[in-house]
């Protein structure tokens, strides 16, 4: 299963519920707003970080990029991908739970 | 039908504020004409989706919580609300509507349509289903 956000998780609480209610093994892609909460340092990481140890969690480059955020900056573990990573993981993954 | 999906409602909005609510109850009841395994699921603000209680003659808009009370008659008789939202807003089952379904297997005796799950527990449903779709 593929979960993805793009809401801030410092506006929303998008990003903390999916956390909460994404199964082992699934995965998590990180775009738009959401982007931010693949960066280190911030309040949500080190509830992102605890969620690696059982999911994928990959975050949209372009919409890194947007924002100013240097790769370098992401959470370790956390994986970017390109808009043909993200076609691949939503048709890998299966099931698609969109937190809007 | 033999190629039955199962298809999951997640609402995570509360209702009259915005439209999602009444938008995901809509979709629901056109979804249910094709006899699919529906199930719905109540989450972070969506909780308040189906409080018992709604009054809403003061601020001008039409009242649809009774809708959700028809949901049995559709066939739509899972409806999980996850414990964690409940408690994070101060709430718990019994303040929320009685919703139930008629069992037609077992002379139509009533059932409970809300169960209510842990979010580890809701987090396994979830990853079960063939479509999820979000409001």
């Amino acid at each position: 299963m593929l979960h993805t956000v793009n809401k801030s998780p410092f506006e929303r609480n998008s990003l903390e519920s999916c956390l909460r209610l994404s199964a082992a093994g699934s995965a998590i892609l990180l775009f738009e707003d959401a982007v931010v909460g693949a960066v280190q340092g911030t309040k949500i990481a080190d509830a992102v970080s605890a969620a690696l140890s059982d999911r994928e969690i990959y975050v949209l480059g372009p919409d890194l990029a947007a924002r100013g955020f240097d790769q370098s900056k992401l959470i370790d573990g956390i994986q970017v991908v390109d808009y043909g990573g993200f076609v691949d993981l939503s048709v890998d993954k299966g099931t698609v739970q969109a937190w809007v | 039908m033999s190629d039955i999906k199962k298809f999951m409602y997640v609402n995570r909005k509360a209702p009259y504020g915005t439209v999602y609510a009444l938008e995901s109850l809509e979709v629901v009841l056109i979804g249910a004409a094709f006899d699919q395994d529906v199930s719905l699921a109540f989450v972070d603000d969506g909780v308040y989706q189906i409080m018992e209680g709604q009054d809403t003659t003061g601020i001008g808009m039409k009242n649809f919580s009774a809708t959700y009370r028809a949901l049995g008659d559709y066939e739509i008789t899972k409806l999980y609300v996850e414990k964690e939202s409940l408690e994070a807003r101060g709430l718990s089952v019994e303040d929320l509507m009685e919703l139930t379904w008629e069992d037609e297997d077992e002379d139509y005796e009533e059932k409970p349509s809300i169960i209510l799950v842990s979010s580890a527990e809701l987090a396994e449903v979830m990853a079960g289903q063939d479509v999820v779709l979000s409001f």
